[in-house]
Parts: structure tokens; C-alpha cells; sequence
């Protein structure tokens, strides 16, 4: 290999020539020598206080040579030292594939990324392929990062509140249940999403794009609640308690399961409810947008748990239990929803009236037929035989979420 | 019997990490090793010569000092090995690009900012180069000096950067730092890029060493010189480590790049032939 030459010019060492020597290195072998050319009067001082420091060799040329070389740099033994032994953070097939276990010492690496052995090894307790993963992770967040809505601009807040005071308090009843459902489905994949390793990083955006879709539901029903001036109504001990079972389960799956399959599908009728029934346009609004979100949140559990438990033949009977578990746990708490079960009522009846009542009640019962034919119906598409998803439909929670 | 016992001397935090880092490689290596860590080199030298430590990760100067406390003492001291960054390096004396001064003459009667006053690279080595080209430091400039950790030998980079800020800022005619520091110093923001310019630069010398005294048992001193030379950068465990002393390879000591500032040590007066310190400003 004849000796390669970089031209630096005016450029100095003190400005970022050390870049342009550096290009000219990387197809040298370590011995082989690159010539240096340049104008910069502080060359020779600066490339050999380099090479020291870069273990490169370095030999000044003639001060007067004609050709202008000012030295040559020797490609150092070391040089590259990085990448000796750094193993791509990939799947056995060498591709940008997933890998069934993600190694700890990849880290924070990029998935395909050269990894330099002897760094930090942090624990991500979610580092299993088939406890977390579905190919719809990527069609599921580009949804999402395509449907974020500002609400302060999707939402018209100008839009004047004219619900009779039994009816608006009623709002504000269901606008703080709703908040504090919010909450959990905001935490609670919060908590996992630092558990996942980064090698997973669909499931990463997905769950981080959700909690940001909880967060902008959180203001939307605040803000929704504070419309009147009125002040927020009672949060009950058993609802709390409810959620805190979400909060409490330590299984990636289960807590999908129930916060997401039971939960959230839940929600989606809910607020299909609101969507039509709702005595204002504005919260009428707000129930379109958010159950835009809650539907994606719920398709994304749907796809990991159906891969889920086509793999793992124990997680059925493990998702039953847990439901089974959290009905336990429930049964002596009280007050969960007799409140907020009024509240739709008349939300759906827009008037304090015999007859307005009468057509919110009937439209509750709808509402509920319509939340016991959604749960049985995901329960199937997880597997579930029918008498199966009946069970499991009957216990889940009197709470909605 | 206690453990070789390496003596080393804390202008940093990371010294704790480096020899931690080592102390357990050398363990795993079979070879009993601990180190003590000193507040300056003044002490850590004294203390070699008691025997308090059988080795030592000396500055130049203190290189300069231990042998000439050993040679007071009958003894002899010896260099066993230098990192590869040690070798070979320059001190400069940088003016402002644009400035009027085309020689050292023409700093006669201007200032010249320098490091700590015990500071080997940018305080000792060009001000005795300076003055080996006619320009005297007691008479013909005023120093300008910026004693960071003052004991430490210059170590911590702080007085050298604080030299060049106030060649920048123009309270300096020039300023005295390594030469590879200017290329940091660009990096870092802290001068542009062709705002300065090399006015002269002292000849090649030598930086850090591993000292051992005699009567240091040879089969240990030869083991430990063999692990440091078998360090290898291509090893995972033991790179970042070299990297955060700032070698990739350790090197056979030597004492030939000392003479220089042996030279400027008795020039400009800093310690006596016996290793007793004379300068003022420096410690004790
Ligand atoms: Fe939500
Ligand atoms: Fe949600």
C-alpha cells in the first residue's frame, strides 16, 4: 500500500484537523504510515503531542521539503481497540433482529449497535422476548405518535356550559373517577416501562406514548371538572382500593391483563357513552378524543397477551386467578361505584325529571351490557372457552377500570 | 509481610478509582498489592525514603527530589516505569496570535503566566528554558503564577488553564502549559481555535515515573514491572483504567528525560542538591 497523504491546508490541530488525520487512518493497518501536509505553523508541535496521546507513531519531516509534508503518522497498535470483541447487540441471526433474551450488558446500546465489552450491566427485570413482545408494537406507536392532540387546541374550551346544576354536579361526579382511573393507567405502566430493557425499544415507545396519552387525559378531565367552578366530588376508599390492586401486581402480563384487557376495554364503552350521551358538546368532545387512545391501548395488550399465550400455555389459568385473586381482595369493600353509577344516569338523562331519569336508566343498563359483551368478547380472542370468559367477566371488579 | 505497597498522591478523585482498579487486577493476578494515597508529593517523597511505601507514582519533580533525598542518604533510586504518554513530551510558551512579539526578547519587560509554583510543565521546565534564551524570570518578566494544589506538582490541570485564560484575556503576554494542552484547551472552548500562536518550546523531557529505592526486594519489583508491561489495551477489565491514568501501554522507566529539569531545578533554585526544598512559595 503506497503511503496515503491528508491535506490539511490552513487547518490546524487547534481547529479540528485531528478529524481529517483521523479519516486517513482508518484503512491503515497498525505500522502503516500516513503523510501529513499542511500550512498551520504549530503542525509538527500539535500531530506529535498527538500521536503521544493517541499512541500513534509520529516523524517529522524536512522543515523546507518541497512536497509540504510536515511528518508522518504511524497507525498505533491500539488504535481501534474498542471494537475488538464488541458483539453486535442483536438476535442470534445477526440481523437488527430481537433476541429471545436481551443481555444485560448491552445497556442503553442501540439494537444492532457494536457493544464495547466492559460496561456497566444494569438489570431490566422485563429482558425476555416472550414475556413482552408483539410485532404490533410498531404499527400500534406510529398510530399513536400520529394521533398526540393538543388540547388546548383540539378541544374548544370556549364552548358555554349550560347543564342544569343536578346534571353538571353529576359531571363533575364521573370527571373525578374518570381522573383517578386516569392515574392508574398512567402509573401503572409508568412502573414498567423502566423495567423494560432497551432492546425492546417498541414496547419502550408504546408504553411511553401511552403514559403521555394518560397524562393529556388527566388535564382533559381536569379541566372538564373545574369548567363550572364547581369543586371535585368524593373519591371513595373502595375505588382507591381498587386501583391500588392494579398498582400492587408485579406481573408485566397480569397487569396488563387487568389494567388494559378488563380496565381499559372497559373504558372504551364508557366513554363511548360519554360520546353520545353526555350532556354538553365539550365533554362530548373530550370522550371522542380520549377513547381514540384508550382503544390503542387496548389493542397493544390485546397483541402482546394473544403472542403471549399462544407461548406460554400457563398464562391463561394465571390471568384467571389473578382476576379471581383481585375479587377477593375486593369483596368486603364497599362504595365502589354507587355514586358514580348514579352520576351517568343522569348525565344520560340531561334533566332532573321522571321521564329524563327513566331514559338515562335505560341507557346505563345498555352501557353495561355493552361493557359485559366487550370483556367476554377480548377474554375469547385471548383463548378463554366461552364458559371460561363468563366467569371471569362476572368477577371482574364492580369497579369499571 | 505486608503487601507491595504502591505510594501515590490525590490531585484527583478518580486516583481512588485508578488504584482500586489496579489493586484488583493485580489481585487477580496473585500479586499482593496496596497502595497509599499522599496529599502531596513532598510527603509521599519523605515518606519513601522512611520506607513507608516500596514504590511510588512520582511527578518529574518528584522523581528529582526522591533521588536526590536517596543520594544524600547513600542510596540510590531507580525509574522502573513511565506510561507512554510520559515520554517525550514539550513545553510551549504561547503568545496571541495577533500579538507584536516575534522573539523571547521581545517579552522583556511583559508578563508571562505560568502554573503552580512547583509545577514541572508549566512553571519550572519553560521558565529555565526562557532563561537558558536570556530571559531571566527574576528580572526581565513578570511571572504571573497560578498555584493550584500547590504540592501536587502541577497535576491538576486547573493552573495551566488558568495561565492560558489570562494570556486570552490579555493580563499575560504569554502563557507556559504542556503542548498537548492547547489542543485541549481548543476542545474545550477555552481558546479558539489560531487565537494562539507557539513563540518557543523547551526540548523534549520526560513526565511521570514508578520509583523504587534499593534494598526494595528485586523478585517483587521485577513481578509488579512485569504485570504493569503486560497491561494490555485490548483488555475490557483493565482499558478504562488506562485510560483514566492516560496511557494505553506501559513502558520500561528510564531516567534520560531528566536531566533537563534537574537543570532547572538547580537554575531556578527549587531544591538543594541534598533534596532539601529552597523555593519560596513552595511548601514547608
Ligand atoms: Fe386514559
Ligand atoms: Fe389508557
Amino acid at each position: 500500500m503506497s503511503t496515503a497523504v491528508v491535506d490539511l491546508g490552513p487547518l490546524g490541530l487547534d481547529g479540528g484537523a485531528h478529524v481529517l488525520v483521523n479519516l486517513a487512518l482508518a484503512d491503515r493497518s497498525a505500522g502503516e504510515r500516513v503523510a501529513v501536509r499542511g500550512e498551520h505553523p504549530a503542525l509538527p508541535v500539535h500531530l506529535a503531542a498527538w500521536c503521544r496521546q493517541q499512541g500513534h507513531g509520529w516523524r517529522t519531516g524536512d522543515p523546507g521539503d518541497p512536497s509540504g509534508v510536515v511528518g508522518w503518522v504511524e497507525r498505533g497498535a491500539t488504535t481501534g481497540a474498542r471494537w475488538r470483541g464488541a458483539a453486535r447487540a442483536v438476535g442470534d441471526d445477526g440481523s437488527d433482529g430481537i433476541a429471545p433474551a436481551a443481555v444485560s450488558e448491552w445497556g442503553l446500546a442501540a439494537r444492532g449497535a457494536a457493544v464495547e465489552p466492559g460496561g456497566p450491566t444494569p438489570r431490566f427485570r422485563l429482558d425476555r422476548r416472550d414475556d413482552l413482545w408483539t410485532d404490533r408494537a410498531t404499527a400500534l406507536y406510529a398510530q399513536a405518535a400520529a394521533g398526540q392532540w393538543d388540547p388546548a387546541t383540539v378541544i374548544d374550551w370556549t364552548v358555554p356550559i349550560a347543564n342544569p346544576p343536578e346534571v353538571e354536579a353529576a359531571v363533575v361526579t364521573v370527571m373525578t373517577f374518570l381522573i383517578e382511573n386516569e392515574e392508574a393507567a398512567l402509573v401503572v405502566p409508568a412502573r414498567f416501562l423502566g423495567q423494560v430493557h432497551p432492546h425492546f425499544r417498541e414496547i419502550q415507545q408504546v408504553l411511553a406514548v401511552t403514559v403521555a396519552d394518560e397524562a393529556r387525559h388527566v388535564e382533559v378531565f381536569t379541566r372538564r371538572a373545574r369548567c363550572s367552578g364547581r369543586p371535585l366530588a368524593l373519591s371513595t376508599a373502595g375505588g382507591r382500593a381498587s386501583l391500588q390492586t392494579l398498582l400492587d401486581e408485579p406481573d408485566y402480563a397480569t397487569a396488563a391483563f387487568l389494567l388494559s384487557v378488563m380496565g381499559e376495554g372497559t373504558f372504551v364503552s364508557l366513554l363511548s357513552f360519554l360520546e353520545q350521551h353526555a350532556p354538553d358538546p365539550l365533554t362530548r368532545q373530550i370522550a371522542t378524543r380520549t377513547r381514540a387512545d384508550e382503544a390503542r391501548h387496548v389493542a397493544f395488550a390485546m397483541a402482546h397477551l394473544e403472542r403471549h399465550a399462544t407461548l406460554d400455555p400457563d398464562l391463561r389459568p394465571r390471568l384467571a386467578r389473578a382476576v379471581e385473586a383481585r375479587h377477593r381482595a375486593l369483596q368486603h369493600t364497599s362504595g365502589l361505584n354507587e355514586d358514580v353509577f348514579d352520576a351517568l344516569v343522569l348525565l344520560a338523562a340531561g334533566a332532573a325529571t321522571p321521564g329524563a331519569v327513566r331514559r338515562g336508566w335505560d341507557r346505563v343498563q345498555e352501557l353495561q351490557r355493552d361493557m359485559a359483551d366487550g370483556r367476554r368478547g377480548r377474554l375469547a380472542r385471548l383463548g378463554f372457552s366461552m364458559a371460561e370468559a363468563e366467569t371471569i367477566a362476572d368477577l371482574h371488579t364492580r369497579n369499571f377500570m | 509481610m505486608r503487601p507491595f505497597t504502591l505510594g501515590a498522591v490525590a490531585y484527583d478523585p478518580k486516583v481512588v478509582t485508578i488504584w482500586e482498579g489496579f489493586g484488583n487486577w493485580f489481585g487477580e493476578q496473585g500479586f499482593d498489592f496496596d497502595y497509599v494515597l499522599y496529599s502531596g508529593y513532598e510527603a509521599q517523597a519523605e515518606a519513601h525514603l522512611t520506607g513507608h511505601v516500596d514504590v511510588t507514582w512520582d511527578s518529574p519533580l518528584a522523581w528529582v527530589r526522591t533521588r536526590r533525598l536517596a543520594a544524600a542518604a547513600g542510596r540510590t533510586a531507580r525509574s522502573i516505569a513511565m506510561r507512554d504518554t510520559d515520554q517525550d513530551l514539550t513545553s510551549v510558551v504561547l503568545v496571541r496570535a495577533d500579538a507584536d512579539i516575534a522573539d523571547v526578547g521581545a517579552l522583556r519587560g511583559g508578563t508571562v503566566a505560568v502554573g503552580a509554583v512547583d509545577s514541572p510543565q508549566a512553571t519550572l521546565l519553560p521558565l529555565a528554558h526562557l532563561a537558558g534564551l536570556g530571559l531571566d524570570p527574576d528580572s526581565d518578566v513578570t511571572v504571573l503564577r497560578h498555584d493550584v494544589m500547590v504540592t501536587k506538582h502541577g497535576d491538576h490541570i486547573g493552573g495551566e488553564r488558568d495561565a492560558v485564560v489570562a494570556l486570552v484575556e490579555g493580563r499575560a503576554d504569554a502563557a507556559c502549559i504542556i503542548d498537548g494542552n492547547q489542543l485541549l484547551f481548543a476542545r474545550e472552548g477555552t481558546v479558539d481555535a489560531d487565537a494562539l500562536r507557539i513563540l518557543t518550546r523547551t526540548a523534549p523531557y520526560d513526565h511521570c515515573t514508578m520509583t523504587v529505592l534499593d534494598g526494595t526486594e528485586s523478585g517483587v519489583v521485577d513481578r509488579f514491572i512485569e504485570l504493569l508491561l503486560g497491561m494490555s489495551f485490548d483488555d475490557p477489565e483493565v482499558r478504562p483504567l488506562l485510560e483514566l491514568e492516560g496511557l494505553r501501554e506501559w513502558r520500561p522507566g528510564r531516567t534520560s528525560g531528566y536531566d533537563q529539569l534537574e537543570a532547572a531545578v538547580d537554575r531556578l533554585g527549587f531544591y538543594g542538591p541534598d533534596g532539601r526544598i529552597l523555593a519560596a512559595g513552595a511548601p514547608r
